[in-house]
């Protein structure tokens, strides 16, 4: 975040000493993109924060230490793929299982999916790439990132 | 006149029965809308701090970087090269998913081939530096490690799966509005 602020900083600042004209060009440019998506995020933002309502961190504590066989793992792939959940809230969740003696392909796969699967950001995606191709994209991150907690099920 | 005001309904339609639920929740106590609010709050932050900055340094990215030298470097034909930029570019980036999208259609718009469009998507979903720092943090460097090896040729996969799907089908990436 911070890192984030001072790199635009930087960049305003030196775009600016080297061309104003242009700066604000890509000022308003930047400005028109953003109020573009804008109610497209707000949606995703609504639906997230209904979904988190609907499944708190401690239903999902639940969910997912309840099998560490494949019922677990359909669990926590199908959490990890519908959920959209900041990091800074998944790796200390993740760590709490971990703790709670939970199976780590469980929490591999509730990983990956989490990462590479959008179920709610779907509406978003699709105003960019359309819904086929939205679609197409998270089923084939779906199948690797199940690929990927499994083999990481292995070594850890 | 009136056709605006149907855009703007249709635009922000949602939005508005959102809100007025939890304007609602909030004035009659209920517990479950006033927790949704709360939670909106969280989320509507985190996305007002960064998505703005964001956005500038996409603009300025935008009107800095020719078409050109996109084209040339991750354009169809950069071949390895070109993946290892756009892997480089995805994991030096921070924040939510909803981010990369417009850096994506940016790319695109810039000559940047479909096969590094969901190559930058895979790799920004997986293996973004600021990311992997918390990750090892909570889960341990092995974890991480891990993650990262596996992931790495699968997003690699899914860039050439789609781009050879998408081949010939005039394939493009929209910009909102």
């Amino acid at each position: 975040m911070i890192e984030l602020a001072l790199t635009t900083a930087l960049a305003l600042l030196l775009s600016f000493l080297a061309d104003r004209g242009k700066t604000l060009a890509g000022l308003k440019k930047g400005a028109r993109m953003f109020l573009n998506i804008l109610p497209a995020m707000l949606v995703v933002l609504a639906l997230v924060s209904v979904f988190l309502y609907l499944v708190p961190a401690s239903l999902m504590t639940a969910w997912l230490g309840k099998g560490t066989g494949w019922t677990g793992i359909a669990g926590a792939a199908l959490l990890g793929s519908i959920s959209l959940i900041p990091g800074f809230i998944a790796f200390p969740l993740g760590a709490i299982l971990v703790r709670s003696g939970v199976a780590y392909r469980v929490i591999a796969v509730f990983i990956t999916t989490l990462m590479m699967v959008g179920i709610l950001t779907l509406p978003l995606e699709a105003k960019y790439f359309g819904w086929r191709v939205s679609l197409s994209r998270n089923a084939l991150s779906f199948a690797g990132a199940l690929l990927v907690g499994l083999l990481m099920g292995i070594f850890l | 006149m009136k056709s605006r005001a149907v855009v703007f309904l249709k635009k922000f339609g949602f939005v508005l029965v959102f809100a007025a639920f939890i304007a609602i929740s909030w004035i009659t106590r209920f517990a479950g809308g006033m927790e949704i609010g709360r939670n909106f709050r969280v989320f509507f932050l985190e996305m007002i701090l960064i998505l703005p900055l964001m956005f500038i340094l996409i603009g300025l990215f935008d009107v800095w970087v020719p078409r050109e030298r996109i084209m040339r470097h991750l354009g169809p034909g950069s071949g390895a090269w070109g993946i290892l930029w756009v892997v480089l570019l995805a994991m030096l980036q921070a924040g939510p998913l909803y981010g990369a999208f417009p850096v994506a259609a940016l790319l695109w718009r810039k000559g940047c081939s479909v096969r590094n469009v969901f190559i930058y998507l895979g790799a920004f979903t997986t293996i973004k530096i600021p990311m992997l720092a918390f990750e090892v943090g909570f889960l341990g460097w092995k974890f991480s490690l891990l993650r990262g090896l596996f992931s790495f040729p699968v997003f690699i996969a899914i860039g050439f799966l789609l781009a050879f799907y998408l081949k010939n089908r005039q394939f493009e990436v929209r910009e909102p509005g």
